[in-house]
């Protein structure tokens, strides 16, 4: 109990309940950094999965290269490189100080961010959106090019629509992921919700009041997130047989050892 | 200039087999190897409008082969397909056949409607959804105009109230003849029917039979049919064709193969379907 005793809980309510505006941006550069990120992977996982399973042996390779090297190195290692090596290897401006789109102005360090965050989870969504692809019966494709689609067509109407409902479990997966990788990004500068904690940590040397609201706050954001990807999957299961789990069986199976816990007690 | 001449003129690309004969199959010397084994060894065959063929034979005689080989699901090694007087997958060029542009394929093999064994409906799609998808997709036909076809497709195959459903709540039978529909949708000059009943629950085999017969005999539709089913072939079948080991090896009327086949190979297989 003295151990206990020494936290501040006011300040942990404080930053739970009553945040402040900067920690406000700060976790909407949290969101937008993770879903920008994770729809540059999905783009790129797309591509070099069709990339992998292209006749052209360039791109085949290509695509290996691809996953090799980005799944095989640290992605903070990534993230430096990408911000602090990238305009000096390609010898021209890849990473400016800042852009700016009407009221929305990224800085340099969230575009690297974006970037590296980005291509390094496209490596991990080729493997994800191949499997889904190959997991589709090949008579689809079949069926499809017989009623006289092209290969394009048929992999856009018929056979990525059906991947997408295998595809979605993992690729929520990695969004969650996606969501905590971003803390990375405080080590290049980026103001996110852990470098807001830290920050606070740092003048304060409260850690554990800081830390313990922060990871409250990435809960949170995993939690809603959860239920969101619950939704789609709900649609996209449509028209499948059964085992539909709804809105609210996603989110207390996410809390499961708290609902296992509820179970126990009725 | 006379008349019947200028018509001619106008109409350069029309070749001469289309113009004396209404063949739609013409099968000549097809050759298909996977790897090193020899599928197809010189498949020669025509069929001609409204005929209805049925391709017998036992298992890995190439019959399924050589269904697919027609709209080029496979790609032939050796001699050559003409679908309506239109050489299938390739073209000439200086006397030699180089593989056609996947989109001239691709509109070839509109013309041409295949019914799988194992049916492949799309499942994410209704039963009228699978059979409007190409008609809109491919021929850019108005959806309200597909929808009506559609409903008056699934009519004919007797499912016109299964409309919104999804295959995987549909019987085999069922969705074999919402198969049949999607295919007849892009309003195919050739049916090709690939073991249409083989895996199919006994009792519903009869339902997707009356739909093809229905198809022959009321609708004059051009098919091939891979089938076992002898009592189809000789109720609607024009012709029996036996292969085996790649090789057409018999054909003639349904009747000559139930009464005097003539080698030994036909009479062992039959007596073993038939028994």
């Amino acid at each position: 109990m003295t151990v206990l005793a020494t936290v501040d809980w006011h300040v942990v309510w404080q930053r739970i309940f009553h945040p402040d505006h900067v920690f406000a941006r700060a976790l909407w550069t949290t969101v937008y950094i993770a879903v920008l990120a994770q729809v540059l992977g999905v783009i790129l996982g797309l591509i070099a999965a069709l990339c992998r399973m292209s006749r052209l042996l360039p791109l085949r390779l290509l695509s290996g290269f691809y996953v090799l090297i980005f799944r095989g190195t640290p992605v903070i290692v990534q993230i430096f490189f990408m911000y602090y090596g990238a305009n000096l290897l390609f010898g021209f401006t890849l990473i400016p100080n800042s852009v700016s789109f009407g009221l929305f102005r990224l800085s340099g360090a969230v575009i690297a961010g974006i970037l590296a965050l980005g291509i390094n989870e496209g490596a991990y969504m080729r493997e994800i959106i191949r499997a889904g692809i190959d997991s589709i019966d090949k008579g689809q494709m079949e069926a499809a090019r017989s009623l006289g689609m092209t290969h394009r067509l048929a992999m856009r109407r018929i056979v990525l629509p059906q991947a997408a409902r295998v595809i979605v479990p993992p690729l929520g997966n990695e969004f969650n992921n996606m969501l905590k990788t971003t803390s990375l990004l405080f080590f290049i500068g980026v103001y996110e919700i852990f470098g807001d904690a830290d920050v606070h940590y740092s003048t304060t040397f409260q850690p554990v009041e800081y830390f313990l609201a922060v990871a409250f706050w990435y809960l949170v954001l995993t939690t809603a997130w959860t239920a969101i990807q619950a939704q789609i999957e709900r649609r996209l299961a449509v028209s499948e047989r059964g085992d539909v789990v709804g809105f609210w069986g996603r989110v207390t199976e996410a809390w499961q050892p708290l609902g296992a816990w509820a179970r126990g007690a009725r | 200039m006379s008349e019947s001449s200028l018509a001619a003129e106008r109409r350069p690309n029309v070749p001469e087999a289309m113009t004396d004969t209404d063949l739609v199959l013409h099968a000549e010397d097809v050759h298909k190897r996977f790897g090193r084994l020899e599928v197809l060894r010189g498949v020669s065959l025509d069929v001609r409008r409204a005929e209805v063929v049925c391709i017998i034979g036992p298992s890995g005689s190439g019959k399924s082969t050589f269904l697919r080989c027609i709209n080029h699901l496979e790609k032939i090694d050796g001699g050559r397909i003409e679908v309506n007087g239109h050489l299938i997958g390739y073209r000439e060029r200086n006397g030699k056949l180089v593989e056609d542009s996947e989109r001239s394929i691709a509109r070839q093999r509109a013309e041409i409607g295949l019914v799988f064994q194992r049916f492949n409906l799309f499942p994410h799609k209704t039963a009228l959804e699978n059979v409007i998808e190409a008609p809109i997709r491919v021929r850019r036909v108005r959806e309200a105009d597909a929808r009506q076809q559609g409903e008056a497709l699934l009519d004919r195959v007797g499912l016109a109230d299964k409309r919104d459903v999804y295959p995987g709540k549909l019987s085999g039978g069922q969705q074999q003849r919402v198969a049949i529909a999607r295919a007849l949708a892009m309003n195919p000059a050739l049916m090709l029917f690939d073991e249409p009943t083989s895996a199919l629950d006994p009792e519903t085999i009869g339902e997707v039979l009356d739909v093809m017969k229905g198809l022959a005999v009321d609708f004059r539709t051009t098919m091939i049919v891979v089938t076992h089913e002898m009592g189809f072939a000789r109720e609607v079948g024009d012709r029996v064709v036996m292969m085996d080991d790649g090789r057409i090896i018999e054909e003639g009327t349904p009747e000559h193969f139930f009464h005097n086949p003539i080698e030994d190979r036909t009479r062992q297989f039959l007596s073993k379907i038939l028994a």
